[in-house]
């Protein structure tokens, strides 16, 4: 792999631009792998690079069933946080925070980190109280987020209208490291790092089953044709009941849509990330000047990335109390991904009932920020067998009522 | 947006007039159950690429409970009956295996 740098930039200005190598390779499977991981998303893609880069295990194959990243990792709002209020929430999702502060220089690959910071509005009494408690539980966590005022939310975001008719701005909970990063790039820049380790991704290659064997997995059926392996990574968000069922077990999770929109590019006016979630709505501005939208989930099973149009219209009129600027924007686009959604809201990374098949999914709708912890604790779980990080994420938390509830901090869209 | 019918007020309602309830015909299981059961019951979910049924409440209509057969990769209904019943009526299950051949009724957790 050719390093990309400056002087890069330089050499090939001189020379038309005929030096750049493609990013990955696209090689045809090999018939064994010691690892396979189900999908290229961001979480597949770093729970591979994980296990090339901490493990030594490059013998990896990364099936992907349309094309790398094309699933929620392009399609969502990209917001990072980690300002969740349970230990293990803030554990990983500080440790994937951390780990985007210098992913550009790992990777070698600009992603585009952007530590803007993150307010959560509190609109209403509930959310006072929410907030000021998630705070002191992230003083003890070691994550600094701060309770900020309606007066410093006013500085921090001067579109707002801090006097909205339904839900006033009441303050907001702080991340000054919270930001956004480029998802595409995140994608792209893991898979040009596995690539380069020689693992193999290959897309276009649909996993179709799961081929067990006195209750270990030895390999899978996909479009193109059987591949064997001795660990079998489920990493495939919104479609992993469907695979679950070809492994012959079931999982606590639904699918379900989630929506976003962007707006017509306009001049800077917004330099932090948004969020208000008593109305479903948060914002934030790309760095082409487009305002990015999140809205609400559909509340029924869907597989087919189109949400409901009543959602738009919900968080479009959200926004329209809490930014009044909105209302004379055109919006460009609009999409949805199929979020995983767990019964506690949150993720699973995790030991299955079929020995060396080990599920990562859950993360529904707010997972992306989470992706460089999560491939760090799914790539030692399943080198190792064990990981601290994704210990209290198993599946079995379920049975033994340890739930992780973050439905206050997660529950809604972000 | 969803539109579904409702078997009580015999109307087609959007989904805005609608509260869903997720799946439907869950075998219930409580005290004396075995731990097994009872997380399956509370927790997993059959989440199918495929027929679905689900419960659905006239919320902003009548007020009752009915079921929702459905394909969540099409967003096809196969149609709705009352809530009152354990299992999907013959009618409906001809109706998907005329349009699903192959489907069989709790293949899956059966
Ligand atoms: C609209 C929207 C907004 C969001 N906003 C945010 C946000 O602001 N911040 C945040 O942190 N998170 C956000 N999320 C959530 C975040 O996008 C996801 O949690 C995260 O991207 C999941 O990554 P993943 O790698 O697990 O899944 P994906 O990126 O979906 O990757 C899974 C891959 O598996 C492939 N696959 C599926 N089945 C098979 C098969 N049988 N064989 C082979 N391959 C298969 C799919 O094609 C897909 O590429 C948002 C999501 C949506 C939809
Ligand atoms: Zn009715």
């Amino acid at each position: 792999m050719k390093r990309y740098s400056a002087f890069a930039v330089a050499r090939e200005a001189l020379r038309y631009h005929m030096g750049w190598e493609r990013a990955w390779t696209s090689p045809a499977p090999k018939r064994h792998y010691d690892v396979i991981i189900v999908g290229a998303g961001g979480h597949g893609l770093a729970t591979a690079y994980y296990l090339g880069k901490n493990y030594g295990i490059t013998n990896v194959a990364i099936l992907e069933k349309g094309w790398l990243g094309g699933g929620n990792t392009g399609r969502n709002t990209t917001i990072i946080r980690s300002n969740y209020l349970q230990d293990p929430s803030a554990a990983i999702y500080e440790k994937a925070r951390s780990l985007y502060e210098d992913m550009s220089q790992d990777l070698n690959y600009n992603v585009m980190f952007s530590p803007r910071g993150v307010i959560m509005l509190a609109q209403t009494e509930h959310e006072v109280r929410g907030y000021k408690r998630t705070a002191h539980a992230n003083a003890l966590q070691g994550v600094p987020t701060e309770w900020i005022d309606p007066k410093r939310v006013k500085e921090l975001v001067p579109i707002i209208n801090l006097e909205g008719p339904r839900y006033p701005v009441l303050g907001g909970l702080w991340q000054e490291r919270g930001g956004t990063a480029r998802h595409d790039a995140v994608a792209w820049g893991y898979a040009r790092a596995c690539s380069a380790m020689g693992m193999d991704i290959i897309q276009q290659c649909e996993v179709t089953g799961v081929r067990s064997e006195n209750g270990r997995v030895v390999g899978v059926n996909t479009t193109k044709g059987s591949i064997d392996c001795d660990k079998l990574g489920m990493v495939v968000a919104g479609n992993c009941s469907h695979l679950s069922d070809m492994a012959g077990f079931r999982l606590p999770v639904e699918s379900v849509a989630l929506q976003a929109l962007v707006s017509e590019p306009i001049k800077p006016c917004m330099d932090v990330v948004v969020m208000a979630n008593t109305v479903h709505g948060y914002m934030s501005q790309s760095d082409k000047g487009e305002m990015v939208i999140g809205g609400g989930t559909d509340a029924f099973n869907n597989y087919t990335q189109r949400g409901s149009f009543h959602h738009i219209e919900e968080t479009v009129r959200a926004l329209n109390e809490t930014f009044p600027m909105v209302s004379r924007l055109k919006m460009l686009r609009q999409w949805g991904g199929i979020v995983d959604v767990t019964g506690d809201r949150s993720p699973l990374i995790s030991k299955t009932p079929v020995n060396n098949i080990f599920v990562n999914a859950g993360w529904g709708t707010g997972g992306f920020k989470a992706i460089p912890g999560s491939g760090w604790a799914m790539a030692e779980l399943m080198a190792t067998g064990h990981s601290p990080l994704a210990e209290e994420f198993s599946m079995n938390r379920f049975k033994e009522g340890k739930f992780i509830d973050e439905s206050v901090a997660a529950g809604v869209a972000h | 947006m969803l539109m579904l019918h409702c078997p009580f007020c015999d109307e087609y309602v959007e989904e805005t007039e609608l509260q869903a309830g997720g799946e439907a015909h869950l075998k219930r299981f409580g005290p004396g159950s075995s731990d097994d059961e009872f997380h399956d019951y509370l927790f997993t979910r059959e989440n199918p690429k495929g027929v679905h049924f689900e419960l659905w409440r006239h919320i902003n209509g009548c007020g009752k409970w009915f079921i929702a057969a459905r394909c969540t990769v099409t967003l096809e209904v196969f149609g709705t009956y009352p809530a009152n019943c354990t299992e999907p009526p013959q009618w409906i299950k001809d109706k998907i295996s005329e349009k699903r051949p192959g489907w069989t009724w709790r293949e899956f957790a059966g």
